[in-house]
C-alpha cells in the first residue's frame, strides 16, 4: 500500500480562516494540543476577503442598540428559521468578542469619541458594524493569525488538504490527508476534529467566493454520518460585479449602501420603491436580490443585466477613505471611477446558511467527538443572514467550539481506533484520479456542475428545474468517479488532481441543495419558487435535515423547537428608529 | 470581441532544478485578467499548471508572480494593459516548488520572530473600553493594509540579488514593524530588534519595494524612513532619546 505519515494530535482543527484560527486559540488556551491544517497559506484564507465589517451591538452610534435587537434582527432576516439558542448567543456574546479582537491588536476606525465607529446595513435596526475601511476581514484573520502563531501548543500545516474523515462506532478519530507541496500523504489521528471549512460558493459559477469554498467539511461531516441543515438556503448577494465579463461575480460590499449609495434602474428610478419602501437600499438581501432580479426581467435592467448603483453624490474624499478597496477594484478592473461615475452590479453567490447541524451551546455536531463552527454550520443565519453577522458568528462559535473540543480530548484521552482497512479505502480514492491518466477532465467536471447549479438552483426555482437539476448532479456524480487528473499524474502540486479532490465534496453539497430545495415547496428567505411563491405556514417552523441513510442522502423535515415566550417578546418588541445625523 | 487575436500566454514550467517557458494560446474575453488566462490554460491546455490563487479579487495577496518582468498580483493586472504577449514566470527572490508556485516559508518564519502586540499593563488591565482617535490610528492602518503579497520581498535588492535574508527581514516586515510601532496602544520598544536581527540598516532607500505594492504602501517613505529616524534618535542622539521616554512617545 501507499505510504503515509502519521501525525498524532489532541484536537484537529481543519480550517484557517477566522472561525478555525478563533477554535485553534481557544482550545490551546483551555491545554490542548492543537495542530490546524488548510488548504492555503496562513493568512490567505476566504475570510480575508470580508469588507464591510462585523455586527455587534456595542451602541458606540446608537446608545439604543442592545442585544435583543440585534437578536430580534438576525430572527426576523433569517426569517426565524434560524436555531434561536444560536441567535441569542451571537447577540449577546459578539460585543465581547469583537473588544477581546480589538485587546489583540485589531484596528478599527473610530467614532468622535474615540470608540470602535459602526456603519449602518442591510436589515440591522442600528448602524451595528465594526469595520475597518473595506477591509475588515483581513484585520480579523490578520490580528488572529499573530495571536496564534505566537500562542504554545498550536501547529500549522499549510497547504494540506483533508480528503476524509474516520469515525468509529459514531465517534471522530481522525482525517486523511495530502500536502500540496510533494503531494505526501498524511494521517491525523486526533481525539477530537474541529471544522472550519467555510462555505460552498464555488458550486455556482457566478459567485463572489475564494477558490476554498467546495464545501469540503460538510461534505466530510456528511460522509461520516454527521446531520446537516437548511441546505437549500444559498444567499445571492445582491452586488457582485456584471461587467467586464472577466471580473463577473466579485462582491461590491454592502457598505457601498451603507455609506448611502443608490440602486437604480435604467431609466433612473429608484426602484426599491416598490419592494421595501421603508428601508430602501438597506433592506435585507434576500429582497433586494430578488428585485434587482426583477427589474432586470422587466426589461428595466442595465445594459449588462444588472442594476446601477450609485455613491458619487458623496465626495470624493470620503469613499477613498470609507471604501478604499471598492474605488480601487473599479478603477483597475472595469475602468469606473466610482466618485463621478455609478457601479453595474447583479445578484453574486455569497453565502452558504445551511451546513452542519450542531448543538449551539459547544457546536458539537450529531457525531461524537466532531466540532464546527463558522459557515460551515448551519443555524445562526436560518433563511437569510443578515451582512456582518457571519464575522462575528466566527468570533462566537469559534471560540465556543474551541473550548468545548478541548474538553472532550482532555475527557476521551485515548484516540479512537482507525482500521487499516478503512484507511486504505481512503488512500485508495484519495490517489485514484492519479491512476486515471485518461479519465474525465475535473476541469470539465467542475464547471458542468457549477452551470447545473447556476441553471438550476437560481434565484427563483421551480420544481421541474430543481428535478432537472438534480438529476444532472447524480449523472455527474457518476461520471466523477472516473474523473482522473486531467492528464499529468505527478504529484507535487498538481491542481488536477486538487481539482478532483474538490469536486467530490461539491457534488455532496449540490446534491443535498436540490434534494433540500426539493422538499421546501414555499418561498421563504433565500429559497424562492415560481411555483410556490409564497411562504406556507405549516413549514414555518420546519428545517429539513439531511444524512446519510444506507449508502444514500435522505431529507427529512424536522420540527424545532418552540421559541421561549421571552425571547418571542424580544423579537415582536417595536426598536426604536435611528436617524442618523448626517456627516462626512 | 470574437475578433481579437489569442493570447500567446509564456508560462515558466518547471521546479527548483529548472524548467522553460511554454507558451499557450489563449482565448481573450473581455476585462480579462492575468490570472484568469493562466487558469484557462489550466482548465484547457496544461491540467497540472501549478500556480496559487485564492481571492481574485487583489485581496489574498496569493497569485503574486513576475508579468513581462514585473512584480504583480495576476488577478489585478488586466491582459488589455500588455501586448499580445505576456510572459509569467514565479518571484524570484524565493525558491520554485513548481512553475509559478514559489516557497515562501521564510516569511512566515520571520513573522514568528517580531514580537506580537503587546498593549501596557495598565491598559490591559484597564476594563472600560479603549478609546483611540482616528487620526492616531490613521497611520498605522496604512500599514495593516499589506495582504501579504511578498512582491515587495521580491524586488527588494538586499534579498534578491545579495540573498541576505538572513541578516533583513525585508520591506514587508519593516511594514509589520511599524504597525507595531505606529499601533497607539503598542507599549514594546522595537527599536533593538530593528537595529539587530531585523537589519533596517541594510535598507538603501531604493524604494523599489513601494514602487510594486500593489496596496500603494508608502513602504520606504512612511515606514521604512520614519523607523530609520527613530533608530538615528536611540543610538545617536542619546539626550533626545532620553526626552522622549520621559514624555512618552
Ligand atoms: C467578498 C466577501 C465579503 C464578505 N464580507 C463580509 C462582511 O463584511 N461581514 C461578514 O460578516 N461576512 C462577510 N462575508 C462572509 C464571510 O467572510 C465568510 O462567511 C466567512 O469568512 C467564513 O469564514 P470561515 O472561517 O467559516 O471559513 P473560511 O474563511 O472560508 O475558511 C475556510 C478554511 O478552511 C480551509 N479548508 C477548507 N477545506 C479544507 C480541507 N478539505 N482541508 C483543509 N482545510 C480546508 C480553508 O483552507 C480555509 O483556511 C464576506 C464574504 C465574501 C466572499
Ligand atoms: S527601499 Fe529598502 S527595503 Fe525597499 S527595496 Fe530598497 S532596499 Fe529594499
Ligand atoms: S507591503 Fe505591499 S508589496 Fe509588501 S507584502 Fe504587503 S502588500 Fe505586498
Ligand atoms: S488571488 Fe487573491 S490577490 Fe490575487
Amino acid at each position: 500500500m501507499e505510504s503515509y505519515e502519521t501525525v498524532d494530535t489532541a484536537v484537529l482543527v481543519l480550517g484557517a480562516g477566522g472561525a478555525g484560527l478563533r477554535a485553534a486559540i481557544a482550545a490551546a488556551e483551555s491545554g490542548a494540543r492543537v495542530t490546524v491544517v488548510c488548504k492555503s497559506l496562513l493568512g490567505k484564507a476566504h475570510t480575508v476577503m470580508a469588507e464591510g465589517g462585523m455586527a455587534a451591538a456595542l451602541g458606540n452610534v446608537a446608545g439604543q442598540d442592545s442585544w435583543e435587537a440585534h437578536f430580534a434582527d438576525t430572527m426576523k432576516g433569517g426569517k426565524l428559521l434560524n436555531d434561536w439558542r444560536m441567535a441569542e448567543i451571537h447577540a449577546r456574546e459578539a460585543p465581547e468578542r469583537v473588544l477581546e479582537l480589538e485587546r489583540w491588536g485589531a484596528v478599527f476606525d473610530r467614532t468622535h469619541e474615540g470608540l470602535i465607529h459602526q456603519r449602518p446595513f442591510g436589515a440591522h435596526t442600528y448602524p451595528r458594524l465594526a469595520h475597518i475601511g473595506d477591509r475588515t476581514g483581513l484585520e480579523l484573520i490578520r490580528t488572529l493569525q499573530d495571536r496564534l502563531v505566537h500562542q504554545a501548543g498550536i501547529e500549522v500545516h499549510m497547504e494540506v488538504t483533508v480528503a476524509s474523515l474516520f469515525a468509529q462506532d459514531g465517534r471522530i478519530a481522525g482525517a486523511l490527508a495530502y500536502r500540496r507541496a510533494d503531494g505526501g500523504l498524511v494521517l491525523y489521528r486526533a481525539r477530537a476534529v474541529l471544522l472550519a471549512t467555510g462555505g460552498a460558493g464555488r458550486v455556482y459559477r457566478v459567485t463572489s467566493n475564494s477558490w476554498e469554498c467546495t464545501g469540503d467539511g460538510t461534505a466530510l461531516a456528511y460522509r461520516a454520518g454527521a446531520e446537516l441543515r437548511d441546505c437549500e438556503m444559498v444567499q445571492f448577494h445582491p452586488t457582485g460585479m456584471v461587467w467586464p465579463a472577466g471580473v463577473r461575480g466579485i462582491l461590491v460590499t454592502e457598505g457601498v449602501r451603507g455609506e448611502g449609495g443608490l440602486l437604480r434602474n435604467k431609466d433612473g428610478e429608484r426602484f426599491m420603491e416598490r419592494y421595501d419602501p421603508d428601508r430602501m437600499e438597506l433592506s435585507s438581501r434576500d429582497i433586494v436580490a430578488r428585485a434587482i432580479n426583477s427589474e432586470v426581467l422587466a426589461g428595466r435592467g442595465s445594459p449588462h443585466g444588472g442594476a446601477y448603483l450609485d455613491i458619487s453624490h458623496r465626495k470624493p474624499d470620503y469613499i477613498k477613505r470609507k471604501l478604499p478597496s471598492m474605488y480601487e477594484q473599479f478603477l483597475k478592473l472595469a475602468k469606473v471611477d466610482i466618485t463621478k461615475d455609478p457601479m453595474e452590479v447583479a445578484p453574486t453567490i455569497h453565502y452558504y446558511m445551511g451546513g452542519v447541524r450542531v448543538d449551539p451551546e459547544t457546536g458539537a455536531s450529531s457525531v461524537a467527538g466532531l466540532f464546527a463552527a463558522g459557515e460551515v454550520t448551519g443555524g445562526l443565519h436560518g433563511a437569510n443572514r443578515l451582512g456582518g453577522n457571519s464575522l462575528t458568528d466566527l468570533l462566537v462559535f469559534g471560540k465556543r467550539a474551541g473550548e468545548a473540543a478541548a474538553e472532550y480530548s482532555r475527557e476521551h484521552s485515548r484516540p479512537a481506533r482507525i482500521s487499516k482497512a478503512e484507511v486504505g479505502e481512503a488512500v485508495e480514492s484519495l490517489v485514484g484520479p492519479l491512476g486515471r491518466p485518461h479519465g474525465e477532465n475535473p476541469y470539465r467536471l467542475q464547471a458542468e456542475l457549477q452551470d447545473v447549479c447556476s441553471r438550476h438552483a437560481p434565484i427563483i426555482r421551480s420544481e421541474s428545474g430543481l428535478l432537472e437539476g438534480l438529476q444532472q448532479v447524480l449523472e455527474l456524480r457518476e461520471r466523477a468517479r472516473s474523473a482522473g487528473t486531467g492528464g499529468p499524474t505527478g504529484r507535487a502540486f498538481n491542481p488536477g488532481w486538487h481539482t478532483a479532490q474538490d469536486l467530490g465534496q461539491m457534488l455532496v453539497n449540490a446534491e443535498a441543495l436540490f434534494r433540500s430545495a426539493l422538499k421546501r415547496k414555499e418561498s421563504r428567505g433565500a429559497h424562492a419558487r415560481s411555483d410556490y411563491p409564497n411562504p406556507d405556514p405549516a413549514l414555518a417552523n420546519v428545517n429539513f435535515v439531511v444524512r446519510e441513510v444506507e449508502g444514500a442522502m435522505s431529507v427529512r423535515a424536522l420540527v424545532r423547537e418552540q421559541l421561549p415566550d421571552a425571547l418571542l417578546a424580544v423579537i415582536n418588541r417595536s426598536f426604536e428608529k435611528y436617524t442618523p445625523e448626517e456627516k462626512e | 470581441m470574437a475578433s481579437v487575436s489569442p493570447l500567446q500566454l509564456s508560462v515558466f514550467r518547471g521546479d527548483a532544478e529548472g524548467g522553460e517557458m511554454v507558451t499557450y494560446s489563449v482565448p481573450v474575453r473581455e476585462g480579462m485578467v492575468v490570472l484568469d488566462a493562466v487558469l484557462w490554460a489550466q482548465a484547457n491546455l496544461a491540467p497540472d499548471l501549478a500556480v496559487r490563487w485564492n481571492c481574485k479579487a487583489a485581496k489574498c495577496g496569493s497569485c503574486a508572480a513576475e508579468v513581462n518582468g514585473f512584480p504583480r498580483l495576476l488577478c489585478k493586472s488586466p491582459v488589455a494593459d500588455y501586448g499580445e504577449e505576456i510572459s509569467v514566470r514565479p518571484m524570484a527572490a524565493f525558491p520554485v516548488v513548481r512553475d509559478l508556485v514559489t516557497d515562501v516559508s521564510w516569511n512566515y518564519e520571520v513573522n514568528q520572530r517580531i514580537a506580537p502586540f503587546t498593549p501596557s499593563e495598565a491598559d490591559r488591565d484597564d476594563p472600560r473600553a479603549w478609546r483611540m482617535q482616528q487620526v492616531d490610528v490613521e497611520r498605522a492602518i496604512e500599514f495593516r493594509k499589506c495582504i501579504e503579497c511578498f512582491l515587495c520581498q521580491d524586488v527588494c535588492h538586499v534579498l534578491r540579488n545579495h540573498g541576505r535574508k538572513d541578516a533583513y527581514f525585508g520591506p514587508r516586515f519593516m511594514v509589520r514593524m511599524a504597525s507595531l510601532e505606529m499601533h497607539p496602544k503598542d507599549s514594546l520598544d522595537r527599536r533593538p530588534q530593528l537595529k539587530g536581527e531585523a537589519g533596517v540598516g541594510y535598507c538603501n532607500i531604493t524604494k523599489c519595494c513601494q514602487e510594486v505594492c500593489p496596496e500603494h504602501i508608502h513602504i520606504t517613505d512612511n515606514a521604512i524612513i520614519p523607523l530609520k529616524e527613530r533608530m538615528a534618535d536611540e543610538y545617536f542622539d542619546p539626550v533626545r532619546s532620553l526626552l522622549r521616554r520621559l514624555g512618552g512617545r
